[in-house]
This record gives structure tokens, sequence and C-alpha cells, in this order.
């Protein structure tokens, strides 16, 4: 009989989802917040976004082509990774600023340890922590409405007032990204909803978070401070971080267990480098070194097989 | 109420609708008929006929060749044509009795096997199941009498018929239960009266209402049956989840349901229960649902076991396409795939399900990027991703450690995955050398 009938192992049907399909839906999701920036930070911020996606597609594809390995630009994880660096940006930077952080992102952190799924730190995290050590000057320049100002939260840490409601509706200082927590709040809502990310990491971040700031409030005799928790909430990078960047899927645990309690360490983290840090920000460096213990916190939540340690029903 | 379940599983398309209104109807081999000695778990079975032999429907033909074994049954009249080894879907060659059909369907006298059931011991009704061949037809086929003999009949206290029938596509099951759903419940009866404390639960995923609603009301009268919905899911009819489902009680890899005071019956198994017992009918034939959309039309078949699997492409019209892209014997999620027509129904052939265009070869393997999309489908609980690293790393230790045996080759992780690992062919190929080594 003369017929190619084509096997293999099964199953035989496979999920419609692919990674360049989980990929799209994030952009899609920091869509109202990449809108919002360039509304609120006029064109500079578009073409630092435009700038930062392209430069780190440039560079994923030149690494893959120049190591003969298949270019695989096309999966947009290297378009994400650009948007979320140029997210993390502040609106006035030169030119030069988000290519050499792609460059880190894309060749640093995520070619030379293996390309995607195998960089241990996420890789626009890496590459803003990397800037930000490196041109602190330029990284904390945040200017508004052509005016220098401090961002909420600095204001916040020198013990000025802040208006919660302009944090969150985003009309602030800040870098492109962050500022608007609504827009946030609705791409991570998405994101929940598609079932692209899971609840676990972004609400026991923000829970644990939330839990110690009130703490340190009533520490201070302050009582239960709403407006303080509402500011640190709203303020700084809080929002994009526990929704875009701890539940990268790369660099977060994969066990629901290991989830949650990653989303405790990072919100007791994010509490100290606020609270007691030098700089008024602390999202940025909690997640990287939420990062870097990942495989520690895989390791004791492995998952209990089902059935095991069952006894013998008599 | 919620329903009853497991933790885990996914829902594929399930493409039930495609046949799931077609009337059950017989289908008479034209062609040879081709009996494979191994079809069941265990050792495979003796031939007691020869080249030549005339033989009738019902005869036994080989006999088991062991306790683990079964007996084999002809389906056609006609002549033994040789025995020698033949094509399987399975894809491996098999000795096998091959008859000759002579179109005449001429039965032994099945009234001679009836025995009134209020005069039938225990191990009577034990050894005429034995008797007619029976084994698991869900497709693994383990021997009926072997599962109705734990070591500790005692603690047996429940005997659920599996009718989830969780398989996509899948209707035999389906159609026995809205068609003879009476016969379902006296199979049942049979197996309950083998043990002195069990109860029977038919479990039927809730997408089949209309099957619920007969059995219910054929049984709200019999107080050691109850009928269960199941929460329609993948792989709700694996037998770990069935039975956790329905008692709360878990078994692992180790353990058999016995250890849960379980027995699970497929409902094509019950029917041939009842067949043997009550008709004196040997088991010779079994429901193939032909579905699929690159057949021209699509069926329930109740076929003579032996039956070429081409002859029942050709009952349906054909394929609708000149290469159809994957012929699998059995669902999708577990099925195998076939690389040729030219091989017989055998008891575990649930299914031929035809596709169009393969879905697997069309999508090419990409880096894992850790979703834990499989991790959180697994219905063993165990961390798929991880398994595969450490199974194409050759760590068999950690593979070990991080339960890889637990793993009921369900499929779902393949299904899940986005980047299009394979995942479960990884781990379930290295379960069977781990097995295989521990054999040595």
């Amino acid at each position: 009989m003369e017929q190619t009938m084509k096997i293999s192992s099964s199953p035989h049907i496979r999920d419609k989802e692919t990674t360049a399909n989980i990929m799209g839906q994030v952009i899609v999701a920091l869509m109202p917040a990449t809108i919002f920036g360039i509304y609120n930070f006029g064109i500079k911020a578009f073409i630092t976004i435009l700038i930062t996606v392209i430069s780190c597609v440039v560079f994923e594809a030149c690494y893959q082509k120049n190591m003969g390995q298949k270019v695989t630009v096309k999966d947009l994880s290297a378009v994400l990774t650009g948007l979320l660096l140029a997210l993390n940006l502040p609106p006035d930077v030169p030119f030069w600023l988000p290519v050499l952080g792609s460059f880190f992102a894309i060749i640093v952190v995520k070619q030379l340890f293996g390309g995607l799924g195998q960089n241990f730190m996420n890789p626009a995290l890496g590459a803003r922590c990397f800037l930000l050590i490196s041109f602190t000057g330029r990284m904390t320049a945040f200017t508004y409405d052509a005016v220098t100002t401090a961002t909420p939260l600095a204001s916040l840490k020198a013990g000025e007032s802040v208006d919660v409601m302009s944090m969150f509706l985003g009309t602030t200082a800040g870098t492109i990204g962050e500022t608007s927590a609504v827009a946030l709040l609705i791409g991570g809502l998405f994101l929940l909803a598609t079932g692209i990310i899971n609840y676990r990491i972004p609400v026991f971040y923000l829970g644990s978070f939330a839990v110690f700031i009130l703490l340190y409030g009533l520490a201070q005799g302050r009582g239960i401070d709403i407006s303080f928790l509402m500011a640190h909430l709203f303020g700084g990078g809080l929002m994009l971080g526990a929704f875009f960047m701890a539940t990268d899927y790369v660099t977060s645990p994969i066990t629901p267990n290991g989830r949650i309690l990653f989303g405790i360490l990072l919100g007791v983290l994010t509490f100290l480098f606020r609270i007691f840090g030098g700089s008024a920000e602390g999202v940025s460096y909690a997640i990287i070194i939420g990062n870097l213990l990942v495989p520690l916190i895989e390791r004791i939540t492995v998952p209990k097989a089902f059935g095991k340690g069952a006894v013998k029903h008599e | 109420m919620s329903l009853l379940t497991f933790s885990g599983g996914i829902h594929p398309y399930d493409g039930k609708d495609l046949s799931k209104d077609k009337m059950i109807c017989e289908y008479l081999p034209k062609g040879d008929c081709v009996y494979p000695l191994s079809q069941h778990i265990g050792a495979p079975a003796v031939p007691l006929v020869k080249k030549g032999d005339r033989v009738l429907v019902g005869e036994k033909i080989a006999e088991a060749g062991g306790f683990v074994s079964a007996n084999i049954h002809s389906g056609v009249s006609g002549t033994v044509k040789t025995i020698e080894p033949r094509m399987t879907a399975g894809g491996t060659k098999v000795n096998s009795i091959v008859i000759e059909n002579d179109g005449e369907f001429e039965e032994v006298d099945f009234r001679e096997n009836i025995k009134p059931l209020d005069r039938m011991y225990r191990e009577d009704v034990k050894e005429a199941i034995k008797e007619a061949g029976i084994v698991g037809m869900g497709g693994a086929g383990f021997p009926t009498h072997v599962k109705l003999s734990p070591k500790n009949e005692d603690a047996i206290d429940t005997i659920i018929v599996n009718g989830a029938e969780c398989e996509p596509y899948l209707t035999s099951d389906y159609r026995r239960m809205v068609e003879i759903p009476e016969k379902i419940v006296k199979g049942l009866q049979i197996v309950i009266n083998l043990f002195d404390h069990a109860k029977g639960i038919i479990a039927i995923e809730d997408n089949k209402p209309d099957a619920i609603k007969k059995l219910t009301d054929l049984t709200k009268d019999i107080d050691n049956i109850t009928v269960n919905p199941v929460k329609t899911k993948y792989p709700q009819g694996a037998e770990r989840q069935l039975i956790y489902a329905n008692t709360g009680r878990k078994i692992n890899s180790s353990m058999l349901p016995a250890d849960a005071g379980c027995i699970v019956h497929n409902i094509d198994t019950i029917v041939a229960i009842y067949n043997a017992i009550i008709e004196g009918r040997p088991l010779f034939e079994r429901i193939v649902t032909v579905t699929g959309d690159a057949v021209e039309d699509t069926a329930n078949f109740r076929v003579r076991l032996g039956t070429n699997v081409q002859e029942l492409i050709d009952a349906v019209g054909g394929f609708n396409i000149e290469d159809p892209g994957k012929i699998i014997s059995g669902g999708p999620m577990m099925g195998k795939a076939m690389f040729s027509l030219d091989v017989p129904i055998v008891k575990g052939s649930s299914a031929l399900l035809c596709f169009r265009e393969d879905i697997v070869s069309a999508s090419e393997p990409s880096n894992c990027i850790r979703c834990g999309r499989c991790v959180e489908v697994c219905p063993g609980r165990v961390m798929p991703n991880k398994l595969a690293l450490l199974a194409s790393n050759g760590d068999m230790e950690g593979f070990i450690k991080y339960d890889g045996m637990e793993c009921c080759e369900c499929g779902c992780c393949s299904y899940v995955c986005p980047a299009k690992r394979h995942l479960t062919q990884i781990i379930a190929g290295t379960r069977k050398q781990i097995l295989a080594d521990k054999k040595k």
C-alpha cells in the first residue's frame, strides 16, 4: 500500500498558544502604559521606545546570525525586552543610552547565557540596573513639563506630601512606562484574565509589600496610614514590576508554591529597599535579587506528586 | 454542587459532535481477519488451531498463555489460512492467526455457555469471564479476570465503571451508554456481586447529560449503584484521577486500584462481561469510532475483532483527501499513529481517528520559556519541564528523584506547551528505559 502517513508519539493534538502568541499578548497588555507614556512625555518618549525596541531586535538577530544559530526574533521576545527596557528609562535620555542598554540586555544577559529561556535575570531589568549604576545621573534626572522635578517617591522619601490621584493616573515625573498605575493595572488584569500570568506572584508581591508598609506606619505611630500606602503602591516601578517584570516566566519560579514565596520575598525586599535604602526606588533591585534566588526557591517548593505517600485502603 | 474532579488537566477541542449522534451499526468484515496472539497485557496466547482448520464465529482459536493472559475467539467463520507475524496498529509485527473469512458468519451455539446466574458461584463467574477472553477495553488490555482477583477481596468496596470517555473524538462508550444502558447496569451488578462489600459507581463526564439521565433513571431503585457526574476535563477517565474524583483516595504508580479498594472497568468491558455471562457470547466484537476531518463520513461501528482497518475506512466512504496527514488508532491524546492501514482491529482498538493535517509535524519545538503551563496541567503533579530536562541530560537518578515514574503519559504537558516541546515523549521514553533497566 502506497500511503505516506506521518507517525509520531502521542499526543497528536496541540494547544494553539505559541511563544510568539504569548509575547504578543504581553506587548498588547503594555500598550495602555506605553500610549500613556507617550502622551505624558511627548514624542521624545516615543523615539526612545522605538530605538530600544529596534536595537534589541537587531542585536538579537545579529548575534544569532553571527553564531550560526537560527534567528528567532519572530518569537517577539526581543521586542518585549526592548519595550520593557524603554518603559523603565526616563523620557529624557541621550539616544546612545537605550542602545547600550539593549546591548547589555540582549547580548550580555540573554544570549551569552544561552538565549531565550536560559537567562538567570530579567534582561530588561538587568540592563536598567546596569545603566542605573553606570550612568546614575542620566538615569535619575527626571523632567516633567520641561521642569526638572523629583519623582513622587523621592518627594515622599524626603517627607513631602504627594498627590495620590495624579500618581494613580500617571501625570507625574518618572520613567516612561511606570507612572500610570491605572494603565498598568488595566494591562495586568488583561494578563490575568487571559491566563498569560498567574495571580500568585503579583498578589503576594503587592500584598506582602502593603502589609509591611502598613506595619511600618503603625510602628511610626501614624496608625493605619492609607494615603502613605497608596502612594507607595502607585509610586515608582511597583505596578510595572509586579505585573510585568516579576512575572517574567524565565526568571520566576515555575512551581505554584515557589511563586507565592517569590512574591512575598519581593514584597519584603522592595519594602526594605524603599524605606531603609539610599534610593527612593527599590523594585528593580528587589526583582533582580529575587531572580537570583529562583533556583533555590524552586528546589524547596517541588510539588508533591499525585498519590505520593498514599497508604493502602483496608 | 461542585463537580467531582482532580487538580490539573486540560480542555482540548473534543470533536465528539462529529460522531456522537451516529447510532451503533454492525459492520461485518468482507476480507480475511487477523488475530494477533498478543493483544493484552501479559503472556501471548497459544494457538489452538492450525492451518486448514475450519472455525466458527465465537470459537476459541487461542488459549491464555498463563494466568495473566487471555483467550482469543474468532469473529468470523472460515478457514485458518496461516499463523505468521503480522503488522499491528502499534507498528510492531506480532505472531497472528489469519482466518480466511467465508462470509457465512456461522456461529457456535452460545446457549451451551449459558448457566443461570443464580446457580453460579463467584469462581464460576470469574472463570466464565476468563473463558470469554475479556480484557480491559479502554486500550490497556489488562485481563479482566486478573483484575477481578485481587489479593484482598474484602478490601474491595467500590467498582467504578469508567464512562468518562475523556479522550477527545471518541464516542463509542457514549453510544453504549445511551443505547444499551440496561446491559451496563446488569454487567455492573454481576461484578458487584463478586465481592462482599462492594458498591458500584458509574462515572460519566457532565458533557453527556443524556447518558447520565438514562443511567440515573435506571439505577434509582438500586441501592448499591450510584451514577456520578464528573467534570468534563481530560484526563478525567485516567484510572488514578477517576478513583480520586469518586472516592477521594489516592494511589501512586507503584499501587493498584485495589490498594484504594477500587476496581475500575471500561464501559465496553462491562458490556463484554454482560455478553459473556448472560448471553454466553465470548469477546469477539467491540465498538470502534471512525471519525476525524479526513473521512467522508463518521460512524460508531460494532466490529468483529480481526477486521482490517482499511475496510472500516472504506465503510465510511474512504478519505476525503488524497493524502491524510495522520491516522490514529485510539484518541488524539494517547492513541498511536499508524503508518499502515493493513492492520487488524484488536480488543483495545477504540477508534480510528483520521486527520487531514498533522499538527505535530507542522509545529517545531523551540526553547522552553519556563511558563509553567506543564506544571499547572500535570494531573500527576510533577514538573514535566524539569523531568524532560533531566531525561535529555540522561540523569536517571534525578528523574526518579523528581518523581518521573509518577507520570501517566496522558500528554497534557505536550498539549499545552507553547514552545511545542515533546515533553510526554521524552518523559515516556525515559520511564520505559528505567522500567526495562529494573527488570534486568
